[in-house]
């Protein structure tokens, strides 16, 4: 039995109907998109479904959309199902000012490194996940450095050229 | 064209097959000399310096041939690398700075003991380099003194011995009362170093 795009999305209509929407396929990924209170459900079901079986959770990252006005932050999964080598990739949506989306540790022991730096660098506070601090960056950063909002540059120097290095 | 280095730039004429290097002036007779003695102790000083490598990125491996065979940083006197802050007279830091390993770096520098001088090797060390970035540490001058920059991403070895050379001199030449001058210690301060 071979697992197939069409067979994982049928599998997921029947059983979330119209809560799971913006399905496509870039390069032949399935990608889908849901509600964020969803996030666990969802989660389990591809991971216990017989059929289905994502076991494996690839990646766990975030996506900051300025111009998306109340669902700024998108948290993105990418799922593997390592019987079938099948990959799939699952975004929730939330808004900036209430970043709290559920923890997935409690599914996958890999996302507790993932969501600290997840956390880290745009903020998203993950419900449940057992020791949320910052992982990569120095523990005395008081912003998120990955969001939109914040130039990328070093802003303490005085001394360097911005002719220099190609801005203006 | 030739890189600005010393020793490409100043011509030192060979005077004898084995050339040596010139002794500090003294009053010499037979059977004795006699000089000063920050002199002596600077000579010294310069010929030993043991280096203590914090090698982070691509300039720590400009630094591995530095000590190597072909480039051969033990002619200098400084065979002994360690690394162990408390017996080492120069810090070497070599490579992008982090925010986060700043504070391990002037803790290396709080362990090495008196007299001590440090180098920063390569674009990132002296000034961030190419990282413009909010996780960079701008320059290790921002956490500890530093007394020679080795400029180039990475430097060639040449000019990590020209760079190790202007330490020699500056050794060579310190005076022996620099560290317990009032300059040397507002300058330790404005670095919160007691």
């Amino acid at each position: 039995m071979s697992l197939s795009n069409e067979t994982i999305r049928q599998c997921l209509t029947e059983k979330f109907g119209e809560d799971i929407y913006d399905w496509g396929e870039p390069y032949g990924m399935l990608t889908f998109t849901s509600h964020k209170d969803l996030n666990l459900k969802i989660l389990q079901f591809l991971f216990d479904d017989s059929a289905l079986q994502f076991r494996f959770l690839t990646d766990l990252c975030a996506v900051h959309y300025p111009e998306r006005k109340g669902e700024e932050l998108a948290v993105v999964y990418h799922l593997h199902n390592l019987i079938e080598n099948i990959r799939i990739r699952f975004k929730v949506f939330t808004p900036i000012e209430k970043a709290d989306v559920f923890s997935t540790t409690a599914l996958y022991a890999s996302a507790n490194w993932m969501e600290r730096e997840t956390y880290d660098f745009y903020g998203i506070n993950f419900i449940g996940h057992p020791n949320l601090v910052r992982i990569l960056n120095a523990d005395e950063m008081d912003y998120f450095p990955m969001r939109k909002e914040y130039p990328l540059e070093e802003q303490t120097r005085i001394d360097k050229d911005d002719e220099m290095f190609g801005r203006d | 064209m030739a890189r600005p280095v010393q020793y490409n730039i100043t011509n030192k004429p060979i005077e004898a097959p084995i050339a040596l290097d010139k002794g500090p002036e003294g009053f010499t007779g037979e059977g004795f000399f006699a000089t000063k003695l920050s002199d002596v102790v600077g000579l010294a000083r310069k010929n030993s310096i043991w280096p203590l490598p914090f090698a982070t990125s691509c300039c720590g491996i400009e630094f591995m041939a530095l000590m190597a065979s072909h480039y051969d940083l033990a002619r200098f006197g400084s065979e002994r690398v360690s690394f162990s802050p408390r017996q080492c007279d120069l810090l070497m830091v070599m490579g992008t700075i982090a925010k986060k390993m700043a504070p391990i770096v002037k803790q290396v520098y709080l362990q090495m003991a008196e007299p001590r001088w440090v180098l920063a090797m390569g674009a990132c060390a002296s000034s961030g380099g190419i990282f413009d970035s909010y996780a960079v540490l701008q320059g290790i001058d921002q956490v500890i003194p530093v007394d020679v920059y080795v400029p180039g991403c990475p430097p060639r070895p040449e000019a990590v011995l020209d760079g190790f050379m202007k330490v020699q001199d500056l050794v060579g030449k310190e005076s022996l009362r620099r560290r317990n001058s009032e300059r040397y210690k507002e300058l330790m301060n404005s670095y919160g170093i007691q």
